[in-house]
């Protein structure tokens, strides 16, 4: 629904990070996405398309990872995917569990241009 | 090349909601970030807990909207400080959002602030905002299929106010349902029945708020 916001926050770590390499094209951006974080990953590399244009992230492709949601049961130990977000364990049925990966939003990486070094 | 970053996309407004978390801190207000559907009541609940609360605690709310400034004027006519914030078509409000709006309301002494979001299920429940709680208050109007459909909100929430409960007979709302499918999302979201037509429910939504206010002093 606000991948614009979101995609505008990603440029801005993107072209901070390329900034010592002046100039150098961003090739790739790596991303991680919680099926939990809200986000749609067409959406928001729709939105990324827009709003590099004329950067120098213009041309990225953005490979997005969706990272399940998963739940470790503080009862049995059971760490287990789920695909609704029930917080109770699916082994013993404890509801003290904690979400431990779903609602990622994370750039992992970023590939550029070789040959642009320093400023 | 690659650039190795790991870094939360989000990270900005995650750095300005911790930086509002210690001013709060630093002033001992409680800040309640208040969510909800468009029509849940949010506002009316606002209305009832000053109209209660106001002689015993000093009272401050950020209103925001996409456009229109009538719920701050409905708080304003309770005579507390309000400020109203237009996001001008984003779906909730930010941490730079409510640092703005606080700035018009930190020279007076605050025990209570509440944060009433942009009505919305979904984007407010993605940021921050430097607040202690996340309270959402969902009206039987709105099905009892809720929490299915928009686990995210359930799950960051404290506390759920199911509002507008005096409309139950009229309505195919399945309450034992409802309580499920919310304790399934969220084991430890609190569920407290209102209706701020009658009243029912109230007194305990004012007693959780006056426990957080208190706690927030003492620290």
């Amino acid at each position: 629904m606000h991948e614009f916001a979101i995609a505008q926050g990603l440029l801005k770590i993107v072209e901070c990070e390329a900034l010592p390499y002046a100039g150098a094209k961003v090739l790739r951006i790596k991303l991680r996405v919680g099926k939990m974080s809200g986000v749609m990953p067409d959406a928001l590399k729709f939105a990324f398309e827009v709003i590099s244009q004329g950067g120098v992230a213009m041309d990225a492709c953005l490979e997005i990872e969706e990272i399940p949601l998963r739940v470790r049961c503080h009862h049995c130990g059971g760490i287990f995917a789920v695909d609704v977000p029930f917080m109770i364990c699916s082994h013993c049925q404890s509801t003290d569990v904690e979400m431990i990966s779903g609602r990622e939003l994370e750039i992992e990486s970023m590939e550029i241009e070789d040959g642009n070094q320093g400023s | 090349m690659e650039i190795k970053v790991v870094k939360n996309i989000l990270e900005a407004n995650e750095m300005i909601a911790s930086q509002n978390e210690e001013l709060f801190a630093q002033k001992r207000v409680f800040v309640v970030n208040m969510m909800g559907s468009p029509g849940a009541g949010k506002t009316t609940v606002m209305e009832r807990t000053i109209e209660h609360m106001k002689d015993r605690h000093r009272i401050a709310v950020i209103e925001g909207d996409i456009a229109s400034s009538r719920d701050a004027e409905r708080i304003a006519a309770l005579t507390i400080p309000t400020v109203q914030i237009n996001t001008g078509g984003a779906c909730h409000l930010d941490s730079t959002m409510v640092r703005e709006g606080y700035k018009s309301l930190e020279s007076n002494l605050i025990d209570l602030l509440i944060v009433e979001n942009v009505g919305n299920l979904v984007c407010p429940a993605e940021f921050r905002i430097g607040e202690d709680v996340k309270v959402m208050i969902t009206s039987v109007t709105e099905g009892d299929d809720k929490p299915l459909k928009y686990p995210l909100m359930f799950q960051v929430s404290s506390l759920l106010l199911l509002n507008k409960i005096d409309l139950l007979p009229y309505l195919d709302f399945d309450m034992e349902r409802f309580r499920s499918d919310a304790f399934k999302v969220n084991p430890r979201l609190e569920v407290m029945a209102t209706s701020c037509k009658t009243g029912d429910g109230l007194d305990n939504w004012f007693r959780w708020l006056v426990e957080g206010v208190g706690k927030k002093r003492e620290r």
